[in-house]
C-alpha cells in the first residue's frame, strides 16, 4: 500500500482541560473522498481545522504526503500545506466578483495563466455566465460552487470541506452533494469533508469516519457502517433501528422474540448470554402469510415506502419498512417475518 | 386625522430650514466683509481644516484599526478589560482632553517645568503642543473609539475567518491581513473614519482651546467679535458643503456594509499571543489608554482638589450644574417625544415619502453646532421681528422679543442635532413590535390604548430610556450651540469650561469637566450592558 495522502496518528487537541479530539487516527489514500461524520460537538470540525493548520495539536502527528505538518513540536502554517478549504459559510469576498474570488489564490501565476485557470474552473462549476456577478447576487448553491472553485483553483493536494451543505435547502443537499462529488472526482483531488448529515456523507464520500466525543468510532464504507456497525453508538447514529433482547443459543444462532436468527458465519458471543440485537427497518418484511403478527402503533408515509412502528405480542416495538402499496391502518395486525443474513448484536449493558 | 402623521415632515422641515437659510446666504450679494474674509482668512481656514481632518483621519485609523485588530483576534492578559476600557475616551469631551493636554504639556506646564529643572536645559527641542500636531493628537485620542468600535465589529464577525481563507489560499498571516482582512473591513473602517471626520469638522471646543482657526471658530468670531451674522453664515455655508461631502461618502459605505454582513462566528478561537508580542501589544494598549483617558482624568481630579483649597465657589458650580441638567432634561424630553411620534408615523404610514422625511430629519447630527446655531438663530430672529410687528400693527401691543431670550432657540437647535441620536434606539425597539405582535394582541382581545399600555410601552421602554440617556449626556457635553444661543445668564458646565479655558484657568475648569466625564460614562455603561463586545 502506498503512503496515504493524509494520515493522522493519535491526534489530540483540547480547549482548556476538555479534550475535543482524542487519539484520533485515520488515513486517506490519494484520490479518495473521506468524511468525518458525527453529531455536533463530536470534534469533527476541530479535526478538520487541525488538518488545515488553523489549530495546533497537543499530541500525535498529522502527515500530508508522508511529511509531518503537525505534532507537538512541528507546525507548518496553513499557507504552506497546499490545502484548499470550503468554509461552512463559504466566506466569499463580498467586494470581489466571481472571477476575482476564484482567482484570488492564484497570486503566483501570471495574469494570462490566472485568467485561463479561472475560465477553466468557471466551466467546471458551471458558472461561466456568472463570472462578473458579486456574491450577494448569487443563490446559495451558486455561492457554494464559487467557494469550491476558489478552493480548487490553486490545485491543492487536499481539499477540506466544512459542513459544505448546511446552509442550503434540504431538498438541494443531496443533488448538490452528488454534483460536488463529481467535480472533485473530475479534478482528481483528494478531499475530506465534515458533516452531521449521514445522507450527505453517503452521497459524497468513499470512506466515512464516525466520530463521537472526540474519538473515532469506526472508519468504513457507508455499507459497513449501516450493516456492520462496530459499536452501539454507530448502530444508533447511522440509520434507524431498534434493539431487541436476544439469547445466544448456538454458535450461529441467537433467539429473539421474533424467532431464531441464523448468522452465515459463527459469531463470537458467549453461549447462553443475553445480547441486544439490532433490527433495521429493512430486516423486517411484511408477509401476510406469516404466523408472526404485530400491531401497528404508528405509521409514517414516505412515498415509496411506509415506515410502520409495530408492537410485538411481548410489548417490544420494532420498525418495518414496507412498500407503500400495503396501506394498513393503525391498530391493525399484520404478519411479519425476519430477513437477516448478518446479525449485529452487542453485549447487554 | 392623526397629528403624528405629520411629525416626520415637520421634523424634516426643521432640519432643512437652517440648511436652506445658510446656503441661501451664498447667493446673497457679497459685501465687503465677505471680500475681506476671502482675502485674509479663507485660504488659511481651508488649509487648516484640510490638514486637521486629514491628520485626525490618519491618526484615528491607525489607532482604531490596530487596537480593534488586537482585541478582536488575539488573546492576551487583560484582553476583556481592555476591549471595554478602550471605549472610555468617549466619555471625555474632546475639549476637555484638549485643555488638560495644554495644561500638562505647555511651556509652563508641570512636565516641561520638571524636565527643565531636571535636565537643566531650555527644552528648545520640546515640540510645541499648541501647534497643528497638538490638535491632531488630542482629537485622535478623543475620536479613535469610533473607528475602533466599527472596525472591531468587522474583525469580530469576519476577521479570523478571512485570515483563514487567505491562509487556505496560500497567503501568510501578514499578507492575509493586508490583502483580505483590511479590504473586507473597508466599509466599516471607512464608516468610522467618516464619523470621525464629521466630528472633527463639527468640533468647536478643542480648536478653540488650541487657538487653531477652523471654520467653527471663525464662525464664532465673525458673529461675536465682528458682529457680522452675514459673514458668519457665509462661512457656515462653506462648512456645510464640506460636511455634506462627508455625509454622502458615509452613506455609501454604509450601503456597502449590508452586503458584507456575516454572522459572528462562534467557534473562532483567538490566537494566543506569546513572548514579546504579548508585551508589545499590552504596552501599546496601556499607553493609548493612559494618554487618552487615565492621565487626563487624574490631572483633572488633581486640579479639582486644588481648586477646592482656593475657596472654590461651590454655589456657582451648582448653578452651572443645575442649568446643564435642566437643559439636558428638557431637550431629551422634547427630542424623545418627537422621535416617538416620528417612529409611530412611519409604522402607521410606511410610504416612501414618510420614510424619506425621517431620513432627512436624522441627518441633523452631521450639522456642526456652530452652523446650526446660526441657521436656527437667523430665521427665528426674523420670525420674532415679524411677530412683534404684527402685534404692534394689529393689537397696538409692544411685545418686545418673544423668542429671543428664551430657551426656544437652543432647544430647537438641540432637537435638530440630536434627533438622530435618539432615533436609532427607539426605532430598533419599535422594529421588535412587528405587525404580527399587534395582531397576536388583537386576536387575544387586547387593542387600542390597552395594547399600547400592555404591549408597546413595555417593549419600547428600554429603547426610550437609552435614547433619553444618550441625548441627555450629549446635550450636557455640547458646547457651540449652547455657547452661541444661550439666553443671558444661562451658563452651563460646558460654557463654564469654555470661559475658564480661554483664560487658561485650568483648575477652575476641572470640576465641571470631571462632572461631564462622569455623565459621559453612563452611555458607555449602557452600551456595555447591551452589547457583548
Amino acid at each position: 500500500m502506498s503512503t496515504p495522502l493524509l494520515q493522522l496518528n493519535s491526534v489530540r487537541q483540547a480547549y482548556g482541560k476538555q479534550a475535543v479530539i482524542d487519539d484520533l487516527t485515520l488515513a486517506l489514500q490519494k484520490g479518495k473522498i473521506g468524511c468525518l461524520l458525527g453529531p455536533s460537538g463530536c470534534g469533527k470540525t476541530t479535526a478538520l481545522r487541525c488538518i488545515a493548520g488553523f489549530e495546533p495539536v497537543l499530541a500525535g502527528e498529522i502527515f500530508l504526503n508522508g511529511v509531518c505538518v503537525s505534532s507537538a513540536d512541528v507546525f507548518v502554517p496553513p499557507e504552506r500545506r497546499r490545502i484548499g478549504m470550503v468554509f461552512q459559510d463559504y466566506a466569499l469576498f463580498p467586494h470581489l466578483d466571481v472571477a476575482a474570488n476564484i482567482g484570488f489564490g492564484l497570486h503566483r501565476l501570471t495574469a494570462a495563466e490566472r485568467a485561463r485557470r479561472v475560465d477553466e474552473l468557471l466551466h467546471v462549476v458551471h458558472l461561466t455566465e456568472a463570472s462578473e456577478k458579486y456574491p450577494h447576487e448569487l443563490s446559495g448553491g451558486q455561492q457554494q460552487r464559487v467557494a469550491l472553485a476558489r478552493a480548487l483553483a490553486p490545485k491543492p493536494e487536499l481539499l477540506l470541506l466544512d459542513e459544505p451543505f448546511s446552509n442550503l435547502d434540504i431538498s438541494l443537499r443531496e443533488r448538490l452533494s452528488l454534483e460536488v462529488r463529481e467535480i472533485i472526482k473530475s479534478q482528481g483531488i483528494t478531499a475530506i469533508l465534515v458533516t452531521h448529515d449521514q445522507a450527505e456523507a453517503f452521497a459524497i464520500a468513499d470512506e466515512i469516519g464516525v466520530m463521537h466525543r472526540g474519538e473515532m468510532q469506526q472508519l468504513d464504507t457507508a455499507f459497513n457502517l449501516y450493516h456492520r456497525p462496530a459499536n452501539r453508538f454507530v448502530a444508533d447514529f447511522i440509520g434507524q433501528g431498534v434493539f431487541l433482547p436476544g439469547k445466544v443459543i448456538g454458535a450461529q444462532q441467537i433467539e429473539v422474540e421474533l424467532g431464531i436468527l441464523e448468522n452465515a458465519v459463527p459469531h463470537s458471543y458467549e453461549m447462553g448470554s443475553t445480547v441486544d440485537v439490532l433490527l433495521r427497518p429493512d430486516d423486517i418484511v411484511h408477509d401476510d402469510t406469516s404466523s408472526l403478527q404485530a400491531t401497528i402503533v404508528c405509521k409514517a408515509f414516505r412515498g415509496a415506502e411506509i415506515l410502520y412502528t409495530l408492537r410485538l405480542a411481548g410489548g417490544a416495538r420494532v420498525l418495518a419498512l414496507v412498500s407503500s402499496r400495503h396501506n394498513h391502518t393503525i391498530g391493525e395486525k399484520i404478519g411479519i417475518k425476519l430477513e437477516i443474513d448478518h446479525i449485529v448484536a452487542f453485549q447487554q449493558l | 386625522m392623526i397629528i403624528w402623521r405629520w411629525v416626520p415632515f415637520v421634523a424634516a422641515a426643521l432640519v432643512l430650514a437652517p440648511i436652506g437659510v445658510i446656503l441661501s446666504s451664498v447667493l446673497a450679494p457679497a459685501d465687503e466683509i465677505w471680500q475681506h474674509l476671502f482675502e485674509t482668512t479663507l485660504i488659511p481656514l481651508l488649509l487648516n481644516t484640510f490638514w486637521l481632518v486629514l491628520g485626525v483621519i490618519a491618526g484615528t485609523a491607525l489607532l482604531g484599526i490596530s487596537l480593534a485588530w488586537f482585541t478582536a483576534v488575539y488573546e492576551f492578559p487583560g484582553r476583556r478589560f481592555f476591549s471595554w476600557a478602550l471605549l472610555l475616551p468617549m466619555a471625555t469631551p474632546a475639549y476637555v482632553t484638549a485643555f488638560v493636554a495644554l495644561g500638562l504639556f505647555d511651556f509652563t506646564g508641570p512636565i516641561q517645568t520638571a524636565l527643565r529643572a531636571w535636565l537643566d536645559s531650555d527644552l528648545s527641542w520640546f515640540p510645541d503642543i499648541r501647534g497643528r500636531m497638538g490638535v491632531i493628537i488630542v482629537m485622535t485620542l478623543a475620536f479613535y473609539p469610533y473607528v475602533y468600535l466599527l472596525a472591531r465589529n468587522a474583525f469580530l464577525s469576519q476577521g479570523k475567518r478571512s485570515l483563514e481563507v487567505a491562509q487556505s489560499l496560500g497567503f501568510s498571516r501578514r499578507q492575509g491581513f493586508f490583502k483580505v482582512v483590511l479590504p473586507m473591513a473597508r466599509p466599516w473602517i471607512a464608516g468610522g473614519v467618516m464619523l470621525v471626520s464629521m466630528e472633527t469638522l463639527a468640533d468647536f471646543g478643542t480648536v478653540a482651546v488650541f487657538n487653531y482657526n477652523t471654520f467653527t471658530t471663525a464662525i464664532y468670531k465673525a458673529w461675536f467679535s465682528m458682529f457680522s451674522l452675514h459673514a458668519a453664515s457665509q462661512l457656515a455655508s462653506l462648512l456645510i458643503i464640506i460636511v455634506f461631502i462627508a455625509i454622502v461618502l458615509e452613506q455609501q459605505f454604509r450601503a456597502r456594509m449590508r452586503y458584507a454582513e456575516t454572522k459572528r462566528s462562534a467557534q473562532a478561537q483567538r490566537i494566543q499571543l506569546t513572548g514579546w508580542h504579548n508585551w508589545m501589544v499590552i504596552g501599546f494598549v496601556v499607553s493609548v489608554l493612559f494618554f487618552a483617558f487615565f492621565l487626563p482624568v487624574a490631572q483633572l481630579c488633581y486640579w479639582a482638589m486644588q481648586s477646592f483649597t482656593q475657596d472654590y465657589d461651590v454655589g456657582r458650580y451648582l448653578e452651572f450644574l443645575w442649568h446643564s441638567l435642566t437643559l439636558s432634561g428638557l431637550a431629551s424630553l422634547l427630542i424623545c417625544l418627537v422621535v416617538i411620534a416620528m417612529v409611530y408615523a412611519v409604522r402607521r404610514y410606511p410610504d416612501p415619502v414618510t420614510r424619506y422625511a425621517v431620513r432627512t430629519a436624522t441627518i441633523g447630527y452631521a450639522l456642526p453646532g456652530a452652523v446650526l446655531a446660526i441657521g436656527v438663530y437667523v430665521p427665528l430672529v426674523w420670525l420674532d421681528g415679524q411677530l412683534s410687528e404684527l402685534a404692534l400693527h394689529w393689537f397696538q401691543i409692544e411685545t418686545g422679543q418673544l423668542i429671543q431670550g428664551t430657551l426656544a432657540i437652543m432647544l430647537i437647535a438641540y432637537l435638530i442635532r440630536f434627533m438622530a441620536v435618539s432615533h436609532y434606539p427607539i426605532d430598533s425597539a419599535m422594529q421588535r413590535i412587528t405587525h404580527s405582535v399587534d395582531e397576536a394582541a388583537m386576536s387575544l382581545g387586547v387593542h387600542g390604548w390597552a395594547m399600547i399600555k400592555t404591549v408597546h410601552i413595555p417593549i419600547l421602554k428600554p429603547g426610550i430610556f437609552t435614547a433619553a440617556t444618550l441625548v441627555f449626556v450629549d446635550v450636557m457635553k455640547e458646547m457651540p450651540i449652547t455657547l452661541m444661543t444661550r439666553p443671558f445668564g444661562w451658563d452651563t458646565l460646558a460654557v463654564r469650561i469654555y470661559e475658564m479655558t480661554s483664560e487658561g484657568q485650568w483648575e477652575q475648569a476641572a470640576l465641571p469637566a470631571v462632572t461631564l466625564i462622569l455623565a459621559g460614562l453612563i452611555p458607555i455603561y449602557l452600551f456595555m450592558r447591551q452589547t457583548e463586545i
